[in-house]
């Protein structure tokens, strides 16, 4: 491993957007794929990716005490039951984020490349202190925003300081995408996010509320249920991801028959 | 303009969510991206009027400084209307149908020329 692992850091500005299920999916996906893949909850203050992932049993150990040298690495990372090309470093302790730093975030990340392929890190929201030391940890990112204002004016900002910290590539996933909506021009478009951000898009996920029941459960939906709306576009994203060429789906063309037909014919451009 | 969008005016309904929500985006994320505030906008903008009128007569009222972002790049532009110039003689230049906005920071001083001139 070492040198050609992928540090990725998942991020979005706003808070709720979607990126502990993106974590948690993205994960599940790649290590399905036969690769060795590590999550990484660097969320310490509102931990919640071992419950995505179904392992908030099976924590014994944190990253705080591997920092701390009290615990090994592999005595701290907790392995997926079905997966298990799949570990979750598990988040400390709240007040980790009193003396956290950015090189602390650089030297677990140097221990997890050590095993791994792929090194996902759950991002806490906003722009502070956690967010950077994160950044500080990884090479490229993926910022998750919805088609909404507030979710994509914080996306820019974030973008901003991901451009000024030489990580690249960043690229979007634009998350919760309900094509009725999109088809009637009351939901920003997927090419009005795009342009207005400027980034390549690695996917979007169709709003689904299979998402809610798969968080229930603590069993992500790429887990079991790869036919529902949401599970095939985290698929799709995971392969995206691996430089597999797999066409965007158009959320319009999702929604069929004569509503659709009617729908489309509205959106045609007249001049 | 599509289907949907002439149908709204002709049945003078309001227009669909989106295209508000794009401009208004388009127009916070110029702002947020200059980092400038509304008070140092407002000065630059009082500076740039002065020593533009210091040359030319312009139209305080018509012009605008604004900020506009396409492609993450943000662009100052300035569109001024000249009255006249100052030693009397009025500069009569055709409004650019489609002026050029250069990315980067460029400062892009349109010469609309009023057709309400007195001289
Ligand atoms: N595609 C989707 N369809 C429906 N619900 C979704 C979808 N994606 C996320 N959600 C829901 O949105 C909520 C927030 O998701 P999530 O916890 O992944 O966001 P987050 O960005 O990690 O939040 P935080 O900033 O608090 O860490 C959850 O309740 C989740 O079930
Ligand atoms: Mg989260």
């Amino acid at each position: 491993m070492g040198t050609d692992t992928r540090v990725i850091l998942i991020c979005s500005g706003k808070g709720g957007v979607g990126k502990t299920t993106l974590t948690a999916n993205l994960g599940i996906s790649l290590a399905r794929q036969g690769l060795t893949t590590a999550v990484l909850d660097a969320d310490f203050g509102l931990r919640n990716l071992d419950l995505l992932l179904g392992l908030e049993n099976r924590i014994v150990y944190t990253a705080q005490e591997v920092l701390e040298e009290e615990c090994r690495l592999d005595q701290a990372l907790v392995k997926h039951k079905q997966e298990s090309n799949l570990s979750l470093l598990p988040a400390g302790n709240p007040r980790m984020l009193d003396w956290l730093k950015p090189d602390d975030m650089k030297s677990i990340v140097n221990m997890l490349k050590e095993q791994f392929k792929y090194v996902l890190i759950d991002c806490p929201a906003g722009v502070e202190d956690g967010f950077k030391n994160a950044m500080a940890a990884s090479q490229e990112a993926i910022v998750v925003t919805n088609p909404e204002v507030s979710a994509v004016r914080d996306a820019d900002r974030v973008i901003g300081l991901l451009n000024t910290n030489s990580i690249k590539p960043v690229q979007l996933v634009l998350n919760r995408v309900r094509p009725k909506m999109m088809a009637s021009q009351e939901m920003l478009s997927i090419d009005d996010v795009t342009d207005i951000l400027a980034l390549p898009l690695l996917g979007l996920v169709l709003e689904d509320e299979q998402v809610i029941v798969s968080t229930n459960k603590g069993e992500p939906l790429t887990l079991n249920s790869i036919n529902s709306p949401a599970a095939k576009c985290y698929l799709n994203i995971a392969k995206r991801l691996q430089g597999e060429d797999i066409p965007l789906i158009d959320p319009i063309e999702e929604s069929s028959g004569f509503g659709a037909k009617f729908r489309r014919l509205m959106q045609t451009k007249i001049f | 303009m599509t289907l949907r969008d002439i149908i709204n005016k002709l049945l003078r309904r309001q227009p669909a969510s989106a295209s508000t929500a794009r401009e208004r985006l388009q127009l916070v994320l110029a702002h947020d991206r200059s980092d400038l505030s509304t008070d140092i906008l407002d000065q630059m903008r009082k500076e740039i009027l002065e020593v533009v009128a210091k040359y030319v007569e312009i139209d305080m009222d018509e012009g605008a400084v604004s900020l506009e972002t396409e492609d993450r790049m943000t662009a100052l532009v300035a569109n001024l209307p000249i009255k006249r110039t100052l030693n009397g003689q009025i500069k009569l230049i055709e409004p650019d149908s489609n002026p050029q906005v250069n990315p980067k920071e460029t400062e892009n001083i349109g010469q609309n020329s009023q057709e309400s001139f007195d001289s």
